[in-house]
């Protein structure tokens, strides 16, 4: 599905960070939580190439049905810039929704989302659809200071619990948001079962996979790869993966991913 | 309005073809594209056995184009045979098998595995993919060894066969009247061309292979006179590429010599560019008070230049 999205408002959270919703009833209909859209900010052949986004939330019209979605940006090079600065009424070359999903839990199992930084970006419709599946959800939320941390109440108003962490201690603990999860799950019963999902900076996931496997317990990561097309027809996306003791080989992290499950992936030779 | 081509033996509906490498195995695509409605799909370069192809990163954008350096991630002919021909023979769609091969043996051995299977309408001779070091390029870039390949693989099948010729050459038509005299049935070009980019902050290639190809709108000018100029020695039909992203460009290749066209780079932008494309060269028809892409092919006027 590729429709040209009007862009619907613009909120400018900070200096690098903001929220571009779109009018795309027909991709936020298909949407399903860890999934993304392929975005072409502008015209013109600089940039030239789309960028995956993840869908952050989808958005219901009056009638209560899906009638667009938003995009959680942070500016870092030419597409993001041009995301950042995009006008109300401009309309972008949407492309989705694309890849393969968390997978959902019921309960009793609970869930922990771990996010750092613009990795909160898929949490929003997942902790939406977990939390209406009656999933008891936390999320573990860094960022660099406090400035960096968005959308907490949202989050909050689900009922969903809270962990912040900013590295410059400014809200929340000090430090790294993967050491109050450490100590969490140290602290926690065998039962009920408890899925882990995360996304965000390579070292932190990382460590999300590694904490997991320690405590047997099952996480699935969500890959922000460069990517060229987002359909597979590429190959530029590539992760190495190593199934159930199987050699490891590259996939499409468009096609098989982005969401993967952690244990799958040779971790060394992710780009940090 | 008839868009139809016929490159040697092979006839196609219209001159719209996905280019390799930019197209998946064509399967990726069908939720989007109706692969019937496409002159044909050249699916991606397969060598006899998979290959893992590069680490990432593989692909950086440049002003108006892309580097990649995949290197030929695949899953060798035999899988695409048993896993993806069922697909698109059932989808209609035109395959064109684009070859790789280390040696001239590979290359005659795919063919032949290739004669075999219903469905196939075409071989293109990846002689020219600058990202690996084992083949392919190492005959494309030498007159005695393009020769070479295609007059090998010319007397191991009765498919078309089109050599696709690389730009890192000097004089690209001496390449392309070696591949006549071996007994090609068309050429196709432009592959990519051999490029780079680096990081100034960190001093490292943008790319892992450190070198890739570069595509996209930044090559078009150049693909345009390289088609021109293979059109001016050789009588053999030409498949141009490089930079396609609007009817307007398919026309300028059309013009300068091209039979068929490939849209590579410009697929990953728009992946529903085709059906623009049709509408744009029969409005351009039209307009024009013509009614066949034949028309158009070869036209260039140069009196006065
Ligand atoms: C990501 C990528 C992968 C490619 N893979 C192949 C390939 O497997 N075999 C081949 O003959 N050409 C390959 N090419 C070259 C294209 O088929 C085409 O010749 C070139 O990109 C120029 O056309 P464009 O500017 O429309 O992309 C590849 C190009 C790109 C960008």
């Amino acid at each position: 599905m590729d429709v040209e999205a009007v862009v619907r408002s613009n909120t400018r959270l900070s200096d690098d960070y903001n929220v571009v919703a779109l009018d795309a009833p027909a991709v936020a209909e298909r949407a399903r939580p860890g999934q993304f859209v392929m975005i072409k900010p502008a015209r013109g052949t600089d940039p030239l190439l789309r960028r995956p986004f993840s869908i952050f939330e989808v958005v219901t019209g009056s009638d209560g049905r899906p009638a667009g979605l938003t995009l959680l940006n942070k500016r870092v090079g030419v597409g993001t810039t041009l995301l950042y600065e995009v006008e109300p009424g401009r309309r972008v070359a949407c492309l989705g929704p694309l890849g393969r999903p968390f997978t959902l839990v019921d309960p009793p199992a609970e869930a922990w989302m771990v996010a750092g930084g613009v990795g909160l970006a898929p949490f929003a419709t997942l902790a939406a659809a977990l939390r209406a599946r009656g999933v008891r959800a936390a999320l573990f939320y860094g960022g660099r200071r406090n400035a960096d941390l968005f959308f907490t109440d949202r989050f909050a108003r689900l009922g969903v619990d809270l962990t912040l962490a900013t590295e410059d201690g400014s809200r929340g603990r000090r430090g790294l948001v993967t050491a109050p999860l450490a100590e969490a799950l140290a602290a926690r019963p065998a039962a009920p079962p408890l899925a882990l999902y995360a996304c965000g900076p390579t070292p932190m996931m990382r460590e999300v996979a590694r904490l997991a496997a320690a405590h047997g317990r099952r996480a699935e990561v969500s890959l922000e790869q460069v990517m060229g097309c987002g359909l597979g027809g590429c190959y530029s996306c590539v992760v190495r993966i190593r199934r159930g003791g199987g050699t490891p080989h590259f996939v499409r992290s468009c096609v098989e991913g982005p969401v993967f499950d952690a244990g799958d992936i040779v971790w060394e030779e992710l780009a940090p | 309005m008839d868009l139809s081509v016929s490159l040697g033996p092979l006839r196609l509906k219209n001159p719209l073809i996905a280019a390799s490498g930019c197209f998946g195995y064509g399967v990726e695509y069908a939720d989007l594209v109706d692969l019937s409605t496409l002159g044909a799909v050249a699916v991606k370069g397969l060598f006899l056995e998979p290959r893992e192809g590069h680490p990432p990163p593989r692909i950086v954008e440049t002003p108006s184009g892309m580097l990649n350096a995949i290197g030929l991630q695949g899953i060798g002919v035999r899988r695409f045979v048993a896993e993806m021909m069922p697909d698109l023979r059932r989808l209609g769609a035109t395959v064109i098998v684009n070859i790789c091969g280390s040696t001239r043996d590979e290359y005659v051995e795919l063919a032949r595995i290739l004669s075999d299977v219903e469905g196939v309408a075409a071989l293109e001779l990846n002689i020219s993919c600058p990202n690996i070091k084992e083949g392919g390029i190492q005959f494309g870039c030498s007159l005695t060894g393009t020769h070479g390949v295609v007059s090998a693989v010319r007397k191991a099948t009765a498919l078309p066969v089109i050599p696709k010729l690389t730009p890192n050459v000097t004089d690209v038509a001496a390449f392309a009247r070696a591949a006549e005299e071996a007994g090609a049935d068309a050429v196709s070009l432009v592959n990519t061309f051999l490029a780079m980019a680096i990081d100034v902050e960190t001093r490292r290639p943008k790319l892992s292979n450190v070198m890739g190809g570069l595509s996209g709108p930044a090559i078009r000018p150049i693909a345009v006179r390289m088609v021109y100029e293979c059109f001016q020695s050789t009588r053999l039909p030409i498949v141009g590429m490089g930079g396609i992203a609007s009817a307007a460009d398919a026309l300028e290749f059309a013009i300068a010599g091209a039979t068929a066209v490939q849209v590579g780079t410009a697929n990953f932008v728009d992946p529903l560019i085709w059906t623009k494309l049709r509408a744009g060269i029969e409005d351009y028809l039209g307009r024009h008070g013509l009614t066949r892409w034949m028309d158009v092919v070869g036209t260039l006027d140069t009196a006065g230049r």
